[in-house]
């Protein structure tokens, strides 16, 4: 069945119908609001599939469809709706997963009293995220970015009596702010210098060959750089903001404090892909420099360079954490990092590929830690978790299959063949190898945290009155991780036998399948991280939860360092946030004391003149200026009178004044 | 078209019924300004229905005034003065509903509330700049009464701040006018004609000129460092005048720099160009962080206020037809907004919990006390900090597009302003209305000192001002389509074509 690109726009619709229903059904609506919720993700999951099965018919087509939303004369702003394979792929992954959570919000979210509240903003969210999927206009893809984070702090404060969540709140929304500054800079000066932002336009859009051609032609005086390249780095600032990359990815590990569905879905596998999803979609533009040798600088050199950093970085601080949710958010900062650094290195559907198969197995391990959470009565410290694996089997069983594929074990599961592709195209990278290994090196840190977190939760005795209590949860919980844990596994078919979906994705790229050492070497890495983990952790458990850990012994001031985040959240605040206070408080002073104070003396000025004049006209002169001074001692008096409150007579003076001006003006008019 | 004048002697009529109604009841002259306000925005409803959009002044009435001088009584109309008149009658309805509370001498409030309506009228509609003068004046006066008499804190401070500048801003217009008007040899005051005249002045006099007229303006558009009446003039003002002052005299401002000052004097606004839109995203950034840290409530907004008419001022600064635009899209959608933003503050909030410091305010369950204020707040911030599907979003990308293509680096320093406007709203909602501190400790006692429930009048003023800005957030174009050939005009092109360095 054929699906046209002007019929894309029913994707986000559906949810935002639900969003509306949540917003006007009153609080006690709950059934009608989840069921609205969720019926309209399922709806469009089908109808993503049906733009899927279109987009497949023809993979390098992009079907597009534009119109107008304002015009200036000079030229419209337009938007549009595209079908593509990478549309349509990623839409089917955020229509499936989002319809998991929903469902396992139900169980979650059960006792909340703003319960129908939460599936308006989860619908708010779906609305803006799938809008962004199909936009065929950055300005189109920007309005709805803008909205994934109002969804998305909408959400992280739900909780908003906690300080931490509203603060958290906050955070997350001005630091990604910071990085939409540079996308918002980006846009205006792509506008400028093509006239367009659409992405496609039968010729004329950004990212087709013309405009690309024209915009490598210009150079900056300033740093020889390519207008290109300047404006691919700006654009790179929203994705850094929005998918948490190093030096922005403070925000990510805070906002933590939303209700664990959100973090599953909107942390993990879907809002935060974003960044990633828009590089793969404007990497013509990000690419264009490529063509030319002797520029300073190429943008996706910098994007592979920052996902190196995000991904050791990110896997690195995960190791010292000992909140189960924020362990599982610093490895979503590292998981992201290998996105952008497949991105950077050349391949973009390496990184696509790792987006989607991440998304599930990232969302099945939230929803596992809020199983076990929501179980434990919300203790979400793994030290004193422990032993839940007998009480929960099912939740056991597919966290364990999440873990796998996170740590990439080979074979079996899907993230072992995305992560093989981005390992194999920074391998291919002629520029440097540097982010290969620090790929290479995440990937040990990744096998070793997961299984500290698993071998903490799930073995040994359980150390707290809580996780001692803990029973599985009820179906509505369980059967959407076991649906994720299926998929975490199925992925694998995208890859193996056959590199299918890269192919489906980008049909001129000819991938040759990665070489067999780089895939020993890396296996070997992930054998290394679990058996050292399983060593340190899982061999002997811990016995309480005050019972220290043993890095902790054996490196104290490193895992200090790593717990506290390497200190980022302080260096900020004590640079970028001490700054802005202290360029608020003097603008403050200023206007108290210069601008005000100038106001004030010229107050004080004109009364002492009043005074004066008054002194002087009452002693001084007389006769000829009698008149004069009369009237204005009669103004003078009408006026005090308003001010001391008795005004009717001089407001009658003032409305016959208008009633006579009034007649004036219409006599005037009818002649 | 024609039935445009009415709105000025409706609200003028209107004035004087509610002065002889206030005397019998209260309720009467409420619903004396009601109608009034109501019958007056239907007028410019009507009229922009049958509105075609085009470069030219549609001129209403045109008759001599005063023949000695030239004066003559002209009131025409383009998309731009369309634009502002809807507002207007938008705002002045929302601000009746938001004062339906006023019960101190109710009759004499609405009617110096529909004098100033009038002169805001008529001010948009004058093409002659004596009559826009006068007009302009009749809208600045009873804004000192209704500061004075019914306003709050520190209003005789605040009043006269407000007055000390809005005088001295129109003095210096009058000087300036006076000025074109001798220098050039005119022989009326129409623009056009002054606009002609101003040819024959030499380049020096016309920067001189110039800077007068326009620096008189933008005093009332709150230009920085002209601005300070602003805020405490907010703050001391009664709710509704608040919503006006922001709402629609601010944008007097700003209107006089576009239609007077500008096209009276392409050459030398090119000359002063960047002067102006430095000043412009000064009082951007400036003010921005001032709202960061100002604990009274009504501050923040007054402050915020500023900070978007930066953006008015920068749009014309820049003078492309894109900036343009977005400048007058501006006016409406701030107009609307920071209406909106003062009916939550000074009425929904101050006047059932009466205090407007954020630490009291935190300390208060507010998001329970009053969920209507705070959704109704929620969704006027996240409006005022430019998020798209409200108008601030298409008003503000117009202005930062068209102000790229003028000189990049003034969007780029403006764009800044959107991250800081970003900080202090959402400080402002959490701290006035999702306050942590006691929250749950005095959840108890809020059921036992529940305060007034938010009145209908006050659902229904929030409801108009959230549906226009929804409404041209969606579809800017409405606005855009009577606003974009009111640029083609002669008058306009000399600007955008003189403007352009």
């Amino acid at each position: 069945m054929y699906f046209p690109a002007s019929h894309l726009w029913i994707i986000p619709a559906l949810p935002l119908v639900a969003a509306a229903i949540g917003a006007l059904v009153p609080r006690s609506g709950r059934a009608l609001a989840s069921g609205a919720a969720i019926a309209s993700m399922v709806a469009a999951f089908f109808v993503s599939c049906l733009a899927l099965h279109t987009a497949l018919a023809d993979p390098a087509a992009h079907a597009a469809h534009n119109f107008a939303w304002f015009d200036v004369g000079s030229g419209a702003m337009r938007l549009g709706w595209l079908l593509d394979p990478l549309t349509a792929f990623m839409c089917v992954m955020v229509t499936f997963v989002s319809s998991l959570i929903f469902i396992f919000s139900l169980g979650y979210m059960k006792e909340d009293a703003n319960f129908k509240q939460f599936f308006c903003f989860l619908s708010l969210f779906a609305a803006a995220m799938l809008g962004l999927l199909v936009a065929n206009s950055l300005l189109l893809l920007f309005i709805c970015w803008e909205l994934v984070g109002l969804a998305s702090y909408l959400l992280i404060g739900f909780w908003f009596h906690k300080p931490s969540a509203a603060a958290a709140a906050k955070k997350a929304f001005i630091t990604t702010r910071i990085g939409d500054l540079g996308f918002l800079i980006g846009l205006l000066w792509l506008y400028d210098s093509t006239g367009s932002l659409l992405f496609f336009d039968g010729g004329h859009g950004v990212l087709e060959a013309a405009t690309l051609t024209a915009l490598t032609g210009k150079t900056l005086v300033c740093c020889g750089l390519t207008v290109s390249t300047a404006i691919g780095l700006l654009i790179f600032c929203g994705a850094v903001g929005k998918s948490g990359q190093f030096p922005l990815h403070v925000w990510l590990p805070d906002a933590m404090e939303g209700p664990t569905p959100v973090s599953a879905l909107i942390h993990a596998a879907t809002m935060v892909a974003a960044g990633v999803f828009l590089i793969a979609r404007v990497y013509p533009l990000m690419s264009a420099d490529q063509v030319l040798a002797n520029v300073p600088l190429h943008a996706l050199t910098v994007v592979a360079f920052i996902g190196a950093i995000t991904a050791l970085l990110g896997a690195c601080i995960a190791v010292a954490q000992n909140d189960i949710k924020r362990i599982l958010a610093f490895s979503t900062v590292s998981q992201l990092g290998y996105m952008m650094l497949a991105l950077g290195v050349g391949s973009w559907t390496a990184a696509i590929f790792h987006l989607l198969t991440h998304a599930f197995f990232k969302a099945l391990l939230f929803l596992g830690a809020g199983s076990v959470i929501h179980a434990a009565h919300h203790e979400q410290d793994i030290r004193r978790l422990g032993g839940l694996g007998a009480k929960m089997k099912i939740t056991f069983a597919t966290f364990a299959i999440g873990m796998m594929a996170l740590s990439g074990v080979p074979f079996l599961f899907s993230g072992f063949w995305s992560k093989e592709g981005i390992l194999h195209a920074a391998h291919e990278w002629d520029v440097s190898h540097l982010p290969l290994y620090a790929g290479l090196a995440a990937v040990v840190l990744t096998a070793f945290y997961m299984t500290r977190l698993m071998a903490e939760t799930f073995f040994g005795k359980s150390r707290s009155h809580e996780s001692g209590h803990a029973h599985e949860n009820s179906a509505v919980m369980t059967v959407p991780l076991v649906l994720l844990a299926a998929c975490a596994i199925l992925l694998s078919l995208l890859a193996w036998p056959s590199p299918w979906l890269q192919h489906q994705l980008d049909p001129s790229a000819h991938s040759e399948p990665g070489g067999i050492s780089l895939m020993v070497l890396s296996i070997v890495l992930v054998a290394v991280g679990i058996g050292s983990g399983w060593a340190i952790y899982g061999r002997k458990p811990r016995a309480t939860e005050a019972s220290p850990d043993p890095l902790e012994t054996a490196a104290p001031d490193i895992i200090a360092a790593l717990a506290a985040r390497l200190g980022f959240d302080e260096l900020y605040a004590a640079t970028v946030g001490r700054l802005n206070s202290g360029f608020a408080s003097l603008a403050d002073f200023m206007e108290r004391w210069i601008w005000g104070g100038a106001v004030t003396l010229l107050a004080r000025f004109g009364e002492f003149t009043g005074v004066v004049n008054r002194e002087t006209d009452e002693n001084t002169l007389n006769g000829g200026f009698d008149s004069v001074s009369h009237q204005i001692r009669g103004t003078g008096r009408a006026y005090s009178r308003a001010q001391t409150g008795d005004a009717h007579g001089y407001m009658r003076f003032i409305a016959l004044g208008f009633v006579v001006l009034m007649l004036f003006v219409m006599l005037g008019g009818s002649r | 078209m024609n039935l445009l004048p009415w709105t000025i002697y409706v609200s003028f009529a209107g004035a004087f019924l509610a002065l002889l109604a206030g005397t019998r009841s209260a309720s009467a002259a409420r619903w004396v300004a009601l109608a009034t306000a109501v019958a007056g925005t239907l007028l410019t409803l009507l009229a922009a229905q049958s509105f075609t959009p085009g470069p030219a002044m549609q001129t209403l009435v045109d008759v001599p005034w005063i023949g000695e001088l030239g004066v003559r009584y002209h009131l025409a109309v383009d998309g731009i003065s369309l634009t502002l008149l809807v507002l207007t009658g938008l705002a002045a309805t929302a601000g009746i509903l938001f004062s339906w509370n006023i019960e101190e001498r109710t009759g004499e409030f609405f009617s110096l509330y529909l004098a100033l309506i009038g002169g805001v009228y008529g001010v948009f509609m004058s093409v002659d700049a004596f009559v826009l003068f006068v007009f302009y004046e009749i809208a600045i006066v009873p804004k000192y009464f209704l500061i004075a008499i019914w306003g709050s804190t520190n209003r005789e401070y605040g009043a006269m701040k407000l007055v000390l500048y809005s005088f001295a801003g129109s003095a210096l217009v009058l000087a300036g006018l006076l000025w074109a008007y001798a220098a050039g040899g005119a022989h009326g005051f129409g623009l056009d004609e002054l606009t002609i005249a101003a040819t024959h002045i030499s380049h020096p006099s016309q920067i001189a000129i110039f800077a007068l007229v326009f620096l008189g303006f933008a005093v009332l558009a709150g230009m920085f460092p002209f601005h300070t009446w602003a805020p405490t003039g907010h703050v001391a003002a009664p709710t509704a005048a608040s919503m006006l002052l922001a709402g629609v005299v601010m944008k007097l401002g700003a209107y006089g720099c576009l239609r007077v000052a500008l096209p009276m004097f392409p050459g030398a606004f090119a000359a002063c160009q960047p002067i102006i839109a430095w000043l412009a995203i000064a009082g951007i950034i400036y003010a921005g962080f001032i709202a960061l840290v100002q604990e009274d409530f009504k501050f923040v907004i007054g402050y915020s206020s500023v900070s978007h008419m930066g953006f008015v001022l920068l749009g014309i600064a820049a003078a492309t037809p894109l900036a343009l635009a977005g400048a007058v899209l501006q006016m409406f959608s701030h107009g609307v907004i920071a209406g909106l933003l003062f009916a939550v503050v000074g009425r929904m909030v101050y006047e059932r919990t009466h205090t407007r410091q954020l630490a009291a305010l935190t300390a208060m369950p507010l998001h329970r006390l009053l969920p209507f204020a705070a959704v109704v707040f929620v969704l006027a911030g996240l409006a005022s900090l430019g998020l798209p599907g409200f108008s601030g979003f298409p008003a503000e990308l117009s202005i930062l597009i068209g102000t790229w293509q003028a000189k990049p680096l003034w969007a780029l320093v403006a764009a800044v302003g959107i991250v800081v406007a970003g900080a202090f709203t959402l400080r402002a909602i959490q701290v006035a209305f999702f306050g942590s501190t006691g929250a749950r400790a005095s959840s108890v006692d809020a059921h036992a000192h529940p305060l007034p429930p938010i009145t209908l009048a006050e659902k229904s003023g929030a409801l108009l001002l959230l549906a226009a800005t929804l409404f041209v957030g969606l579809k800017p174009d409405v606005l855009l389509n009577w606003i974009v050939p009111a640029l083609q005009s002669p008058a306009f092109q000399a600007v955008i074509k003189g403007g352009t360095p």
